[in-house]
């Protein structure tokens, strides 16, 4: 069934969307993450102009994360304090991130900034992944434990420090800000929540303990993608809300079944996966950028300059 | 959804003073959120009170163009390796649709100096649509404009695509893309005899968005704030919605 989309401007198989979104979904329950930087560029595949896809991802990802956090919420295992920091620095970085991504559209050159993003994103995470888990995968067979230790790093030298309960911290809240701006700009120029940064950088950079990690960066994720919703709702008119509905369903649906997979999976050999479907996406985007088009012009609205 | 419209062409008074005269039956286009393509069929019919005239046979020119929009085309050109939209060329106004069709090769049923007059051909609508800023290569941009258009089915030319039977009875199908740009859409119609154009007549159809889909769309332009309101409180109400299921499910 054909479906058009009001603000994308493009019909588009409305069974499709809803597989998109269950595949996503399915991923994203297996391997605990958002799965924003997967759909995102799927969403280029299918014709759904960037600038369009970004926006409503964003809005999507307001709606798998708050479903998410529910359950954080009753396990309490989520960091309020921490989480408010690293939202005041978000919130930051998605203005700052829609300012760069209006200024470039104006340009032209949106599109290229966000699949750029991307490919070096997707790069960058799909590698680190999948040599991580081949090294675990050898570890575990090797039997050798990997060594835990408590590192005092510089969030714990530099000023303005603050006490996190829930997380046993008393650290500085410049690391966390930082973060967060960081975390804000590539949600607003990717339309990802930026889960899959956010929690590396809880865990390493700032000496999180693992079970508040999830859902802290949940929390801080629900108002910084909602933020960036708005901010390109009303900027860039690129919400697209038929999309968002369609892709929810199957996202929703999706992650409860990916959840149920995933337990009885084997974790390294699943992350495995994971990255090499990162990296084929990655290398797909990055393929076309330098490949000579078959295209070399292209239309864009008028009255940019 | 099938977009009919009826015309009725009539040609009356003495064969050489022809004159067309349009009747719609229907002067709104719609498009609602479920959508498979569509066609305008135009007909209509040529009443006639003296002998058809044999050697030089009427020819029919019909063409759709939808509301003009600024555009702005790009050219790509790589740079550090990679392709990067780098110059454009900017057209004030080009027909966000545009089709034509006749009842001959055009270039039989037309002569150049009547489409440089009425500006019918695709070629000739578009390049004189908007005047194009820029010192470049303009010619290159409007002819890649015409292309993508074309590609993406927006603009149609299509020869032969007019029935004309007997010289009397004529019709055409001319089926646009999804993204109806909102507006007026002129469709002109032309009878022609050895090139020259003997008789014109325009109508407008409305066209526009429809119900759900009109809605958002508009909301989304004029009342930005609401719009992105309720996407979050649809997004949050379908996440709490997905938590709240799945918890009945498991504890099943």
């Amino acid at each position: 069934m054909q479906i058009y989309l009001p603000i994308a401007e493009v019909s588009v198989n409305a069974f499709l969307l809803l597989g998109l979104g269950g595949i996503v979904g399915i991923l994203s329950g297996m391997f605990g993450v958002g799965g924003g930087f997967l759909m995102t560029p799927l969403l280029f595949f299918i014709g759904i102009p960037p600038a369009v896809a970004v926006a409503t991802e964003a809005n999507q990802i307001v709606a798998s994360s708050f479903s998410g956090v529910l359950a954080h919420f009753r396990r309490k295992t989520v960091d309020f304090r921490m989480g408010t920091v690293l939202l005041i620095g978000g919130l930051v970085g998605a203005a700052l991130g829609v300012l760069v991504f209006n200024y470039l559209r104006s340009l032209g050159q949106v599109d290229l900034l966000v699949k750029l993003c991307y490919v070096v994103f997707l790069g960058i995470i799909g590698a680190m992944m999948f040599f991580e888990s081949l090294r675990a995968i050898r570890k575990s067979r090797s039997g050798v434990k990997i060594p835990t230790r408590k590192k005092h790093g510089i969030a714990h030298k530099l000023p303005f420090k603050m006490r996190f309960r829930t997380s046993g911290l008393y650290i500085s809240v410049i690391p966390p800000l930082l973060i967060g701006v960081a975390v804000g700009i590539l949600a607003a120029i990717m339309g990802v929540g930026g889960g899959f940064i956010m929690v590396p950088a809880m865990i390493y950079l700032l000496g999180m303990p693992t079970k508040v990690v999830v859902g802290t960066s949940l929390f801080q994720i629900i108002f910084v993608t909602a933020f960036t919703t708005l901010l390109h709702a009303t900027t860039n008119y690129t919400v697209d809300i038929a999309l968002a509905v369609l892709l929810l369903v199957g996202g929703v649906i999706g992650a409860q079944v990916g959840t149920r997979i995933g337990t009885r999976l084997n974790a390294e050999q699943l992350r495995i996966l994971l990255a090499l479907m990162v990296l084929a996406v990655c290398f797909k985007l990055g393929l076309d950028l330098l490949i000579k088009p078959s295209e070399l012009y292209s239309i864009g609205a008028g009255g940019g300059h | 959804m099938r977009w009919l419209m009826l015309m009725f062409a009539l040609v009356t008074g003495p064969a050489w003073a022809e004159e067309v005269v349009l009747g719609l039956s229907r002067d709104k286009v719609a498009i609602t959120a479920t959508f498979e393509g569509s066609d305008i069929l135009i007909f209509g019919a040529v009443k006639r009170e003296s002998p058809i005239q044999e050697k030089e046979p009427l020819e029919v020119v019909v063409s759709v163009s939808g509301p003009s929009r600024p555009v702005t085309v790009w050219r790509k050109e790589r740079q550090l390796g990679i392709w990067v939209n780098s110059e454009s060329v900017e057209v004030d106004g080009a027909p966000s649709f545009y089709a034509v069709a006749s009842s001959a090769p055009l270039s039989e049923v037309l002569s150049e100096g009547e489409d440089l007059r009425h500006q019918i051909t695709l070629s000739r609508a578009i390049r004189s649509s908007g005047a194009l800023h820029g010192f470049k290569d303009t010619r290159a941009y409007t002819d890649a404009l015409i292309r993508i258009r074309e590609k993406q089915g927006a603009y149609t030319v299509n020869e032969g695509g007019v029935v004309f039977d007997e010289q009397t009875l004529f019709r055409t199908s001319i089926s646009r893309p999804a993204n109806l740009t909102e507006g007026m859409y002129l469709t002109r119609i032309c009878l022609t005899r050895g090139g020259q154009i003997v008789s014109e007549y325009d109508a407008f159809i409305d066209g526009r968005k429809v119900g759900l889909e009109r809605w958002l769309y508009t909301l989304a332009h004029e009342r930005p704030r609401w719009y992105g309101l309720m996407s979050l409180a649809i997004a949050i109400a379908a996440g709490w919605g997905a938590s709240a299921i799945f918890r009945v499910l498991q504890r099943r």
